[in-house]
């Protein structure tokens, strides 16, 4: 069970109007780790991200959830994934209770209530204003609270980072631990260095480097 | 895990309160849909004989053009700014979810270009008899104009400036439609029967509803892709 990774890619190959992005990209997550992948900007993080959720087909190569190729079981793996993207997901004129509640109604969320999951991630008093009157920061606090929802095993999240102050990077750090310490695993994109023990990175740039 | 219904019915109702909240975007269609017919009378002629010649078609044709004018919207904004991925992603069917999309689409620009239809008729001088199958007419049309419009707007979702190519693709599909629903009214106002075309559209419909949300939810994934 234990050697047994969550998550597994093999060869990986992305082209973009056949330009490749990358090209034979290898890697596995188990279950307590947490993948930060960086790179320049257009390196393809957020392709490599959207390929990981299903969102994007890669040009080649395969995914396998548990050992299981994810095109004989995407269903499964759907709700045992949970993806943050860099567009939040939230509608600006509901309230962050409002897009919660229609998010946890998408998604197997049920762990804690939608105003829990808001105080935990700083957002107490705020649950039920228009999102348009939040800060950046604390749209992207709003986005992420779906994460203290979830029972997703894996997250994937693109530039969970962007826009957080140093508080909200800290929260979000002690979330990915409690995460990785329950036996899920996270896959994540950004530039900034995390206090995170035993972060395992993913240096997209690297990879193209020595393809060429 | 959440129950099937449960997703279904958040996504209408979700669509529905953002709807409420832009209402300047809900009622535009309609708003354009009363200024058109409310022209015609003092643009072309106030006498009622040649505006009751005129009514079924010019009522149609104006319902036709206010259900497209929002179309661009069905999945553009939900597109933009993640939301549309976080549907995607989710584990219910996504057929369903579109077809919930849709259901919400219509009942904020279907359905109220639907109810206001008696009242055109009436200004455009459409005799008796034409107004049942208009309200008929226009039920079944305006369901088929969400339904066939959403797989256009699925297929143009992650195109910039895709309302152009939107509006061409579902045009002719909009067109069988329109020629039934306004010879349905046509026929009810000579006095002839009009059961037959009535049968057409709603056959149009049925087979729409069974398959629309389908192409659509797949068109969807192809769109995201590409």
């Amino acid at each position: 069970m234990s050697s047994q990774p969550l998550l597994e890619f093999r060869a990986l190959t992305f082209e973009r109007d056949d330009w490749p992005l990358f090209s034979d990209l290898c890697g596995a997550l188990k279950a307590g780790e947490i993948l930060q992948i960086t790179g320049a900007n257009g390196c393809g993080k957020t392709t490599l991200l959207h390929i990981l959720a299903t969102i994007q087909a890669p040009t080649a190569g395969s995914l396998h959830w548990q050992g299981r190729d994810i095109s004989r079981c995407r269903q499964e793996y759907l709700t045992a994934m949970a993806f943050v993207g860099h567009q939040s997901g939230l509608k600006l004129s509901l309230t962050p209770r409002e897009n919660l509640h229609w998010l946890s109604q998408l998604q197997p969320l049920s762990r804690v209530s939608s105003g829990a999951a808001l105080a935990r991630i700083g957002l107490a008093g705020f649950e039920d204003v228009p999102c348009y009157t939040l800060s950046a920061g604390q749209l992207r606090r709003a986005a992420l609270a779906i994460l203290c929802m979830s029972e997703a095993k894996l997250w994937l999240l693109d530039e969970p980072l962007t826009a957080l102050d140093v508080e909200g990077i800290a929260d979000l750090e002690a979330l990915l631990l409690g995460h990785v310490a329950e036996g899920g695993g996270v896959v994540l994109s950004s530039h900034q260095p995390l206090a995170i023990p035993a972060l395992r990175t993913l240096a997209l740039d690297a990879m193209t480097e020595v393809a060429y | 895990m959440t129950s099937l219904g449960g997703a279904f019915f958040a996504v209408i109702q979700r669509d529905l309160s953002i709807a409420m909240r832009h209402r300047g975007d809900l009622l535009n269609p309609l708003f354009f849909f009363l200024i058109v017919v409310t022209l015609v009378p003092l643009g072309i002629s106030p006498e009622p004989t040649r505006l009751a010649a005129m009514a079924p078609g010019m009522i149609w044709i104006s319902a036709l053009l206010a259900t497209l004018l929002a179309l661009d919207n069905l999945f553009q904004a939900d597109f933009a700014d993640g939301s549309l991925v976080q549907l995607m992603l989710s584990p219910e069917p996504l057929w369903l979810l579109v077809l919930a999309k849709i259901i919400a689409h219509w009942l904020v620009t279907g359905l109220p270009v639907v109810l206001f239809s008696p009242l055109l008729g009436m200004i455009l001088s459409l005799p008796g008899a034409g107004f049942l199958p208009l309200l008929l007419g226009l039920a079944l049309g305006t369901a088929v104009f969400s339904l066939l419009g959403a797989v256009g707007a699925a297929l143009t979702v992650a195109l910039h400036k895709g309302s152009v190519l939107l509006s061409l693709l579902v045009m002719p599909l909009y067109v069988p439609v329109l020629i039934f629903g306004t010879s349905a009214v046509q026929r009810a106002v000579d006095g002839m029967n009009y059961g037959g075309v009535m049968a057409i559209l709603a056959a149009v419909a049925a087979f729409s509803l069974l398959l629309a949300p389908f192409a659509a939810a797949g068109a969807l994934k192809v769109g995201i892709n590409g």
